[in-house]
């Protein structure tokens, strides 16, 4: 499975792919970290669907991570779509039966994929992170946001388990997109159906119905990310989040072992 | 130890009604080149795949250099293949995929420029696949198959979009391989290419054998012809009537006669004729080619 990850990795670190991703990650993180800082007095709120997080919340040991908290979703969607791009192509270039020729435990194939976009994935967040909270740092005295508490131990403590939080919730939009690439074997179908599902499906399902929250599958994996939130506890969005998780990953492994490849 | 690359036994794949391959059975020695050949759609890549492990029979067996096809994580570490057509991903370089494919495998790094330059792409292999020709990709696919340093190369149309003189290279190449002990299992729609280098033909027709065995026993089992041509086409229906007279099946086809003889009787069809006053522009006598047999074989003409 060793031999899976470094040619994974090879494909992985191409640059338009390697730099178009962090590229799009860190515009994401910059502006929504940027946004809570800039418009922390706006009466439309500074952070997701108008929200307001105010200078109380800011200032306490876990402030510095609350943009990045908030990104967390974006950076989920971003994965879905390296992962699912990534495992759906070998079926639309017709690569995957030169993979299955070199590797013919799909198992191994699968895992090899999955830990090499992982590995992807935690660079990305990595850095996500890094840039996520220096903007926090350098924005806060001009937003009058006190930063004493931030790099306490609570401060340090609040930034692991929010880096933990949003690792959890980006790997399992990741396995969510390589689901799909391996459900629909097109990468610009997988793709489609997951955006849209989550940005605008999902939210759509809960304007109508505001309990639906509890239940879908984005929603759970958005309040990962954010370590819960006020009406969907961090307990529940773990337990709803990773039901759907393993249930599409075991539906998908089962299909990838025993279908065909005739393309 | 086996001394058959491939062994095949009541093989057959079924898709929904459909028989892609019903019930083959063959056999290929090793150490020898075989072509592989049918006409479109007679189960010649279905097959292949089922023997790489990439799609599962219906029903039988298949054995690849003695290991059984339902685990082809014991045999597929000493096969090169490429099949319908080089597959690679297009934004990288030539090098870069075969790289890949080399980590996979856990096959030497050095050997990826080894390839390149054996397959004619050593000075092309930083560009990026999608820039390549097709007899380019078609080589970087060789290439990647030859990784490996292959105990049993399987080729599915390896001379597509190939010039002459990349036909005649890959021909030698396969040749060379098959003369240091690799068995080539190769498909092609170029018959008069298979026919130069193979040893061994197997033939398929609608999913199933029509020929499996050493390519001289398949040309042995066709009647040759002698072709006759007169400078008076007048003439050619009486070189008919002396043929059947003497018991050969004769029949006038693009300005000549065409009769189901050996060789031998050709120089008592020119007496005969001289005899009758005919004068013979051309008398030559023609052992059937392969693609002549293919097609009398599988009935496509």
């Amino acid at each position: 499975m060793f031999n899976v990850v470094k040619a994974e990795l090879r494909k992985l670190r191409r640059p338009t792919l390697f730099f178009g991703t962090i590229g799009s990650a860190l515009f994401f993180t910059g502006l929504i970290t940027s946004f809570i800082y800039l418009m922390i007095d706006s009466p439309q709120g500074n952070g997701d669907r108008g929200r307001t997080i105010g200078r109380e919340v800011l200032t306490l040991a876990s402030g510095s991570v609350n943009g990045f908290a908030s990104v967390g979703g974006f950076l989920g969607i971003i994965a879905l779509c390296v992962f699912a791009a990534q495992t759906a192509q070998e079926y639309t270039y017709g690569t995957l039966r030169n993979l299955l020729i070199r590797q013919p435990g799909r198992m191994k194939i699968l895992f090899g994929k999955f830990i090499s976009m992982m590995l992807f994935a935690l660079v990305m967040i990595t850095i996500a992170a890094f840039v996520s909270v220096g903007i926090s740092y350098m924005l806060a005295p001009g937003a009058e946001v006190n930063t004493d508490l931030w790099f306490t131990t609570d401060g340090f403590q609040a930034i692991f388990s929010t880096y933990i939080n949003v690792t959890i919730s980006v790997v399992a939009f990741g396995i969510v997109g390589m689901v799909l690439g391996l459900l629909m074997r097109s990468p610009i179908s997988a793709i489609s159906f997951g955006v849209l599902w989550l940005l605008i499906v999902e939210n759509l399902l809960i304007a109508v119905k505001s309990s639906w929250q509890s239940w879908l599958p984005g929603a759970q994996l958005n309040a990962i990310a954010s370590g819960g939130l006020v009406d969907l506890t961090y307990k529940h969005a773990l337990a709803v989040g990773g039901i759907y998780v393993s249930v599409g990953a075991i539906i998908a492994s089962i299909l990838f072992v025993r279908r065909d490849v005739a393309n | 130890m086996t001394n058959t690359a491939i062994s095949v036994s009541d093989l057959s794949k079924k898709y929904d009604d459909r028989l892609a391959v019903s019930h083959i059975n063959f056999e290929v020695p090793l150490g020898i080149v075989c072509g592989f050949v049918g006409p479109n759609g007679s189960g010649k890549t279905t097959t292949m795949r089922m023997l790489l492990g990439l799609i599962t029979p219906t029903t039988g067996q298949g054995h690849i250099l003695g290991e059984p096809i339902e685990h082809p994580e014991k045999y597929l570490s000493r096969v090169g293949a490429m099949i319908e057509g080089p597959a690679f991903y297009p934004a990288l370089s030539g090098y870069e995929n075969l790289m890949v494919l080399a980590k996979l495998g856990g096959f030497p790094v050095e050997r990826v420029q080894q390839l390149l330059d054996k397959v004619g792409l050593g000075d092309r292999g930083k560009s990026k696949f999608k820039t390549y020709s097709l007899g380019m990709k078609q080589r970087l696919g060789i290439a990647a198959a030859l990784l490996p340093d292959p105990k049993l190369l399987m080729l599915d149309e390896p001379t597509n979009g190939l010039d002459p003189e990349g036909i005649q290279e890959v021909r030698a190449l396969l040749r060379d391989l098959a003369n240091d002990g690799t068995t080539v299992f190769v498909s092609s729609h170029l018959l008069s290419e298979l026919e130069i280098i193979s040893d061994y033909i197997v033939m398929l027709r609608k999913g199933e054998i029509v020929f499996a065995g050493p390519i001289g026993e398949l040309m042995a089992q066709q009647q040759p012809t002698i072709i006759a041509k007169s400078l008076n086409e007048a003439d050619l229906v009486r070189i008919v009537e002396i043929s059947e007279r003497a018991g050969h099946h004769a029949v006038i086809r693009d300005d000549s006669v065409h009769i189901l003889a050996e060789m031998d009787w050709a120089p008592v069809l020119n007496r005969a004729a001289f005899e009758a006053g005919i004068t013979l522009a051309q008398l030559a006598p023609q052992l059937p080619n392969l693609e002549e047999t293919f097609f009398e074989m599988t009935g496509d003409k």
